[in-house]
């Protein structure tokens, strides 16, 4: 579904991602792991263009989308985004907020978007927020509206950036909860996260990043319980202890 | 008290006066947003050319004083324009400077997360732009705009230079007439300070208004 070929990025002279290689495949969880600064985050953004890669292809569903020629936009709709810091629009209620994109962009009408917008709102259960301002929200259900806006688009996959980072330890839980029903549903996801115990859990691979590459990937339990090379040993070490 | 029978005097003179303040007021801030809006495109925009140009304009606007550029747009251009026209002319596009580089730190100011939520959901540049960014600058700057307006108000003053027969223009008339400086000055101060007033009070209104929901 996403496929990624020797995938450059560079911040002025800071090299953030050193030649990645990794795959994608439909239905299928993918969680990144690694220490700050590995470029995890960098990674997931570049899969929807968000940062722009210096060198690489980056392929969805069979086309290259870092071509000029390109419609950015068009392979967006089709990748939900949740940031770490959930990124609502603080000028519109929680309802508002969910049906903008599908009206303006794949022009639904507004009585579908609304419609499709509370069955999501009751999925991540929060029906009863619809009309209420996001600064009215805790942070666990910001990110809840998050994943349910992002979810409005009907997207082929979901892209999670630390979507539990900002979060107090109480409401990591909720938004977990969400996360862990979308990938029973079958939904392809790649998350960028450090709880460990999720990506145990719900991830069917596991990919650790160290330093602008993928150092190992494989299934959560090669990686948790038998990881090979030594870095990835260190940091499970020392984020488990 | 002197100022109070001078005003209710020459309160004809007065109205008059206020009631040609507050249009060349009201044309000059139409004027100057529109323009304004135009210059800060210009200047966040990709096009170089289009950069310069912009901040070239607000630069010199800025950089030189509004009593020059009045009488350069009355007297000194080619083209000949009324009294009310130039003023508004002169105005309009020294406020377009100053509300472009508060319209610029609105839109400066918006969160990134924003931008890259509203693209990330597919939505094309113009778009963010228009649902995003700018109803979350405008909220942001409509204190530094409000005041913008007020100078605006204040400012107008200046077109008594070339004739135009303004409020402040009215008052000094009525100082010449009466020989009574005090009272026929303090009396335009008074009602410039009504119209300033009721336009801070408007705008404070408008500010809650807009906070009462969104206020993170």
């Amino acid at each position: 579904m996403i496929k990624i070929e020797q995938l450059h990025k560079r911040f002025g002279k800071l090299h953030i991602l050193q030649g990645v290689n990794a795959e994608i495949r439909q239905g299928e969880v993918v969680v990144v792991i690694g220490p700050s600064g590995s470029g995890k985050s960098t990674l997931l953004r570049c899969m929807n263009l968000i940062e722009e890669p210096s060198d690489g292809k980056i392929y969805f569903e069979g086309q290259c989308i870092n071509e000029k020629a390109h419609d950015v936009n068009n392979t967006r709709e089709k990748m939900g985004m949740v940031f770490q810091s959930f990124n609502l629009f603080p000028h519109m209620t929680v309802l508002d907020n969910i049906t903008l994109a599908p009206i303006k962009v794949k022009g639904q009408s507004k009585s579908e978007a609304e419609q499709i917008a509370m069955n999501l709102l009751h999925k991540v259960g929060l029906s009863d927020k619809a009309h209420v301002y996001p600064s009215k929200l805790s942070g666990g259900q910001k990110q809840r509206i998050a994943i349910a806006r992002a979810l409005a688009m009907k997207p082929h996959v979901m892209l999670f950036d630390e979507p539990t980072s900002a979060l107090d330890p109480e409401m990591v839980g909720e938004v977990l909860e969400v996360m862990k029903s979308l990938a029973q549903e079958g939904m392809t996801m790649v998350i960028v996260t450090h709880e460990m115990g999720f990506a145990k859990e719900v991830g069917d691979r596991i990919l650790f990043m160290d330093g602008g590459n993928i150092v190992e990937e494989g299934t959560p339990e090669e990686v948790f319980q038998a990881p090979k090379h030594p870095r990835t040993q260190e940091f499970l070490r020392k984020v488990i202890n | 008290m002197a100022v109070f029978e001078t005003l209710w005097e020459y309160k004809e003179m007065y109205l008059q006066g206020a009631g040609v303040t507050l249009l060349l007021t009201l044309c000059s801030i139409l004027f100057g947003v529109i323009l304004g809006f135009g210059l800060v495109f210009m200047r966040l925009s990709e096009v170089k050319s289009l950069r310069w140009l912009a901040t070239a304009y607000i630069e010199v606007f800025r950089g030189t004083p509004l009593l020059v550029q009045l009488l350069i747009i009355y007297f000194a251009l080619p083209i000949q324009v009324d009294k009310f026209t130039a003023g508004v002319i002169a105005v309009g596009l020294n406020s377009a400077a100053y509300l472009a580089e508060i319209f610029r730190a609105g839109i400066q100011g918006v969160d990134k997360g924003q931008v890259e939520a509203a693209r990330s959901l597919g939505m094309t540049q113009k778009q963010t732009m228009r649902f995003i960014v700018i109803p979350q600058a405008l909220r942001s700057v409509l204190p530094a705009i409000g005041n913008e307006f007020i100078v605006i108000i204040k400012e107008t003053s200046i077109v008594m230079v070339i004739g135009l027969a303004d409020l402040m223009y009215n008052a000094d008339l009525i100082r010449t007439k009466t020989y009574q400086p005090f009272p026929s000055l303090v009396g335009a101060a008074i009602v410039y300070f009504i119209m300033t007033f009721s336009m801070s009070k408007l705008i404070g209104r408008l500010e809650r208004k807009l906070n009462t929901n969104d206020k993170n």
